[in-house]
């Protein structure tokens, strides 16, 4: 049988779940940094959930949580593709730009929070006070860094000296 | 620390992307895209041979220029050839562009394994990573098939590194995701678990993700973990904020780590081994103890990082619900952080809190927050928390605290966000008839919902609200007089009107008394709404008017004038037009007499489970947890169980019949009216009193229902059952009727009916010869475990059958729970001298139980969403068998006996249905998602059906049974 990269794969959540289903990275005006994905869509299905995950984050305040459970707005349609309602995002902005992740919405919150900002550690570490530039010229790079510190869907290495150390030995090799 | 420069090594992409940043325009870039990618196809075909370095520079800017949204039709083959360049950065670049862009079916993918497991036998760490990262970015079967038994060897080899085992791990966590029957641990089991000892935390922090899949889904095999997950929670737990170096986050040790360990430890039951289980014991009582500490830091950092692995140490208390101290403590800790200034914490708090509530011992510590609750819903900015709150609010209401709780969520109702209305409304139904000690507060409160949100008030609420009222004498008088008031309103709800006819249509009379409230005054008032109603309104309200000519025969004149009226009597609904002339007719020639029986109160309606609760169940947020537990008796009785009595109004619009759905005329008052609401009378009509129509000529004695002597056994074995009987039985799962069974000889045919967890089946034996058969016997048995399943009642048949003639057999069954197996029939006869001996399987199968059950998208989802334990699930994926015609599809999943549902499922071409499983046991809630990928070549088109049930045995059954079907 040869369905893995049938459509059908695509929609529902088969159990076991993933728990990262996506990360982006989007500035302000809704332009994607990086789109890192953990489950197969096709390239309209991508471009749909960035504009949506784009609309649902921008027009929160510090007010609001970093949660964003989908089913709150109505974007079960755009959002679809992830399977039903079992995913949230989790949000944190940095200057113009929106670190997003998506995960199971039974995953811990404040764990993926602080994953994304341990992430950012990283990046602002590896790129000396890292900006948005810094993504868009070293894209390439910034994917290594994703994959040493988050594969598969789940926390791969936590430990910033370890994952730097891991990009320093890398960037030698150039 | 390193700087990385912009771009720095490939000049040229960097030149590249400053120019595309620089264009003015949308044309602009597409201009220099163009531009650049004839320059790539140029260099690609070009004569010369490209050196690595411009390969990799090649490469990296066509991904650049497909990740700004174009696409990239070559280069691929480029790509791969990077993949065996002895450079890191060349063959990065290469699996980078693979990982993004190269399509799992594409072609290449021999060429990409191959270079896989070059690099995978390379012994290079760095090589060996990049291409486990690019099994795990790109998992597909093929990779699987090629990598799947090699990866174990690697992750558990001594020699193996810390870095590589950790890609190694989840590489095999992915592709036992997308191939589970491909990724065989047996052997590696125990060795893959004690990785939870290893030295190394990233190790650990990457493995306990591939043993938390495995656990959950073989916890058997996999229950060594707790004792090893548990003494390295210990350790990370009670180690000094600085032990752990390069683990700890903001002065707080390992905390992802430890809330995977929390998670993993989700997967079991508490520790049996009493050391095991103190040890844990202690632990959570730790991180409880820390929650109290003085912060070492004032960073949110700090604070999230601690509290994530509190909450998942709440997670784990709440999973285990047997440590009452625990279960205070949390919940006093979640206390604290309803009031914190952290919008987040205040969230998850109330959100952890909900489940508290429904545990008995914690109930009690969870109501004593009302207020900040309470608070919470008044006060919070973001509509999630608010949501959250009102969940809260609803799981913690019990009778002492629900007059103040439904008073508060029903004036949160009047400013509530749109998108929670419809719960809100039911959840305030919900508390209001549970926790009800004098009715006419019930009444109150519903009406006011009535008032307050009337669009979000559902047919279950206004139904329930009546059904109340027929059934309580003491509060008839006073709803009469509140849904007279109500009705003064200039401007009322049409859900007002609807129940406020049915009330007065019932018990007007006992408020006919005053003046002010006249019969007349009450037609009047309720004819003024008329016009403002919507069809099936108004036919309610025509039978609200027949009945109050038997009420108060003073309006007689008035009433039968509007009757008359040709806005009535030639109305363009048929279904009013009937009415009217009906209503008419049987008030001119029926007498007084007749009238008062046709017309009589309505018999009270047998008490069962609200239907809105039922609907709530479905719908339910976290929040219901709690009156679903206290309701744990009764909560089988999801939809519409009850016995036909007074149902009638509701069972009439449950099945959405195209009629008008509230029916004023009950069932027993149909009868002398036979015909005249033709509509509700079909569905009035008992199953079992039309017997088929061969079965009349047969002369089928009903009275013997459930209660026949068992057939007569002949002295022959019966045979086992024909092989082709199991297809036999596919042939019948979506229909009821058919030929079951034919040969030279007999024909079997196949008549059945189902109500609730009650069937008959009627099977014609004709003989096709022109001789008769003797000895003809039949038996029904249930073997093994059928026997206290199924209760199988037949009678037995006449020992002759005449040649060419055809004899009838019922056979009743009653459904007493879930079952698989089907009865066995066996035939014997002697046909000129020969014996024959024919068993069968009888198509009983459990969907044959399914009662339709019509719900929403939300609450579809909803429903979908709460049965999501992998037990729940049962899922299929297969070929299709015949062609996909949508019309064929809907008839059979409509056979099945499931509603199905439209405009429910987002994606056109898929199908899902709902149905709830009666047995007499338990009622299994069961929705059904079947995806078909039509576009596919025929021969190539397969499904995917999916089945949740709240009944693990029923989800597979039922997917065993359907998975035969396309």
């Amino acid at each position: 049988m040869y369905i893995s990269h049938s459509s059908l794969s695509l929609l529902l959540p088969s159990a076991p779940a993933i728990q990262i289903r996506f990360i982006l990275i989007q500035n302000r005006a809704g332009k994607t940094r990086l789109a890192k994905w953990y489950m197969q869509f096709d390239d309209d299905e991508k471009q749909k959930l960035i504009e949506e995950v784009h609309a649902v984050v921008t027009v929160r305040d510090a007010k609001h949580t970093n949660f964003v459970e989908v089913w709150q707005k109505d974007l079960l349609d755009a959002m679809s593709v992830l399977g039903f309602r079992n995913f949230k995002i989790i949000y944190r902005r940095y200057a113009g730009l929106y670190f997003c992740i998506c995960v199971d919405v039974t995953d811990n919150n404040l764990a993926y929070l602080e994953g994304i900002h341990n992430f950012v550690e990283v990046l602002n570490e590896y790129f000396h006070n890292v900006c948005e530039l810094d993504l868009v010229f070293n894209f390439y790079k910034v994917y290594t860094v994703v994959d040493e510190m988050f594969l598969a869907g789940e926390i791969r290495e936590t430990s910033q000296t370890k994952v730097l150390k891991q990009l320093l030995m890398l960037q030698s090799l150039e | 620390m390193p700087a990385v420069s912009k771009g720095d090594g490939m000049r040229g992409l960097a030149v590249f992307i400053s120019d595309i940043r620089n264009c003015k325009s949308k044309e602009a870039e597409i201009k220099r895209i163009n531009k650049e990618l004839a320059n790539i196809r140029s260099k690609f075909k070009g004569d010369k041979a490209l050196d690595g370095y411009s390969k990799k520079k090649y490469v990296c800017k066509l991904l650049f220029i497909f990740l700004l949204g174009h696409d990239i039709d070559f280069g691929h083959m480029e790509a791969v050839n990077l993949l065996s360049s002895n450079k890191y950065t060349e063959k990065q670049i290469g699996y980078l562009f693979i990982s993004v862009l190269v399509n799992s079916n594409s072609e290449l993918i021999r060429l990409i394994n191959n270079a896989i497991k070059n690099d995978l036998s390379s012994r290079n760490p760095t090589f060996m990573c990049l291409a486990l990262h690019c099994i795990a970015n790109v998992g597909s079967r093929e990779m699987a098939e090629a990598f799947a038994g090699e990866i174990p060897r690697i992750l558990v080899a001594g020699d193996t590194m810390d870095s590589v085992k950790q890609s190694a791990a989840l590489c095999l966590l992915r592709l036992y995701k997308a191939s589970p029957d491909l990724v065989l641990m047996g052997e590696w089991t125990s060795r893959v678990v004690h990785l939870l000892n290893d030295q190394h935390m990233g190790v650990v922090t990457a493995a306990i993700s591939l043993i938390t899949c495995l656990s959950s889904k073989n916890p058997d095999e996999f229950k060594t973990c707790v004792s090893l997950a548990v003494s390295r929670l210990s350790r990370i737990v009670s180690s000094a904020s600085t032990d752990l170096q390069d683990y700890t986050y903001y002065f707080v040790p390992a905390p992802w780590l430890s809330c995977k360990l929390l998670r993993l430890l989700q997967c079991y039951p508490p520790p049996e081994d009493g050391a095991v289980k103190g040890r844990l014991v202690e632990c959570l009582e730790t991180i409880l103890n820390k929650a109290q500490e003085p912060p070492k830091s004032k960073k949110v950092q700090h604070s999230n990082a601690k509290n994530a692995i509190l909450f998942e140490a709440i997670s784990l208390i709440i999973h285990y619900d047997s440590e009452p101290n625990l279960l205070v403590r949390a919940c006093n800790q979640l206390g604290q952080f309803l009031q914190h200034r952290e919008t987040n914490l205040r969230y998850l708090a109330l959100e952890s809190m909900c489940t508290l509530a429904s545990s008995e011992f914690s109930h009690e510590a969870v109501k004593t927050h009302i207020e900040t609750v309470i608070n919470a819903l008044k006060t919070e900015r973001d509509v999630s928390v608010r949501q959250r709150a009102a969940d809260l609010l609803y799981a913690m209401c019990d009778r002492s605290n629900a007059k103040q709780i439904v008073a508060e969520m029903l004036s949160y109702l009047e400013t509530a966000d749109y998108s929670i209305r419809e719960e809100m409304v039911l959840k305030v139904a919900i508390l209001a008839e549970k926790y009800a000690v004098d009715y006419s507060w019930y009444v109150d409160t519903i009406l006011n919902l009535i008032r307050i949100a009337g669009d979000y008030v559902s047919e279950e609420v206004w139904y329930r609200v009546i059904q109340i009222v027929i059934n309580r004498d003491d509060v008839q008088g006073y709803a009469a007089k509140t849904v007279f008031e109500a009705l003064q309103a200039p401007a009322c709800h049409e859900n007002m009107v609807k129940v406020g006819g049915y009330i007065l249509g019932e018990f007007g009379n006992l408020i006919a008394g005053d003046p002010r409230s006249s019969p007349l005054v009450q037609f009047n008032l309720l004819h003024s709404k008329f016009h403002l109603c919507s069809v099936p309104t108004r036919a309610l309200l025509l039978s609200a008017y027949i009945k109050f000519i038997n009420l108060f025969p003073e309006t007689k004149a008035t009433i039968q004038e509007v009757l008359r009226s040709d806005s009535q009597i030639r109305n363009s609904d048929v279904e009013l037009q009937q009415r009217a002339v009906e209503y008419l007719k049987l008030s001119s020639i029926a007498s007084t007499d007749v009238l008062a029986t046709v017309l009589e109160e309505m018999p009270p309606f047998p008490e069962r489970e609200s239907s809105i609760l039922a609907k709530l169940k479905k719908k339910k947020g976290p929040g219901a947890v709690s009156v679903e537990l206290e309701d744990g008796k009764e909560r089988g009785e999801l939809n519409g169980g009850g016995d036909r009595g007074g149902d009638a109004a509701i069972a009439a619009s449950n099945a959405s019949t195209p009629s008008p759905s509230a029916d004023l005329l009950g069932l027993r008052s149909t009868a002398p009216v036979s015909g005249t609401t033709p509509s509700a009378g079909s569905l009035l009509v008992d199953v079992f009193s039309e017997a088929g129509p061969s079965a009349t000529s047969a002369g089928v004695n009903d009275d013997g229902f459930l209660s026949s002597a068992p057939p007569t056994v002949a002295s022959e074995d019966p045979a086992p059952p024909l092989p082709e009987s199991d297809e036999l039985l596919n042939k019948f799962v979506c229909k009821n009727n058919g030929v079951l069974f034919e040969n030279q000889l007999l024909q079997i045919g196949i008549k059945s009916e189902y109500r609730q967890n009650l069937g008959r089946m009627y099977l014609f034996y004709g003989n096709k010869t022109s001789v008769q058969f003797v000895s003809f016997n039949t038996t029904v048995s249930c073997p093994g475990e059928l026997q206290s399943q199924l209760n199988v009642q037949t009678k037995t048949v006449e020992p002759l059958v005449e040649g060419g003639a055809q004899v009838q057999q019922v056979i009743n069954i009653e459904c007493l729970t879930d079952f698989i197996d089907a009865p066995l029939l066996n035939i014997k006869f002697r046909y000129g001298g020969a014996l024959q001996n024919i068993s069968l399987k009888l198509p009983v199968t459990i969907n044959k139980f399914f009662q339709p059950t019509e719900m929403a998208a939300a609450d579809f989802f909803q429903r979908w969403k709460q049965l999501s334990q992998p037990q729940q699930e049962a899922q299929k994926i297969f070929k299709a068998s015949h062609g996909m015609d949508t019309e064929v599809l809907k008839a059979k999943l409509l056979g099945l006996g499931t509603a199905l549902l439209e405009n429910v499922d987002p994606n056109p071409e898929n199908y899902v249905c709902a149905g709830v499983i009666q047995t007499k046991a338990q009622q299994v809630g069961c929705l059904l998602r079947l995806e078909p990928n039509a576009q596919a070549q025929p021969g190539e088109q397969m499904y995917r059906l999916t089945l949740r049930s709240s009944k693990d045995t029923v989800s597979q059954r039922v997917c065993d049974l359907l998975a035969e079907q396309f």
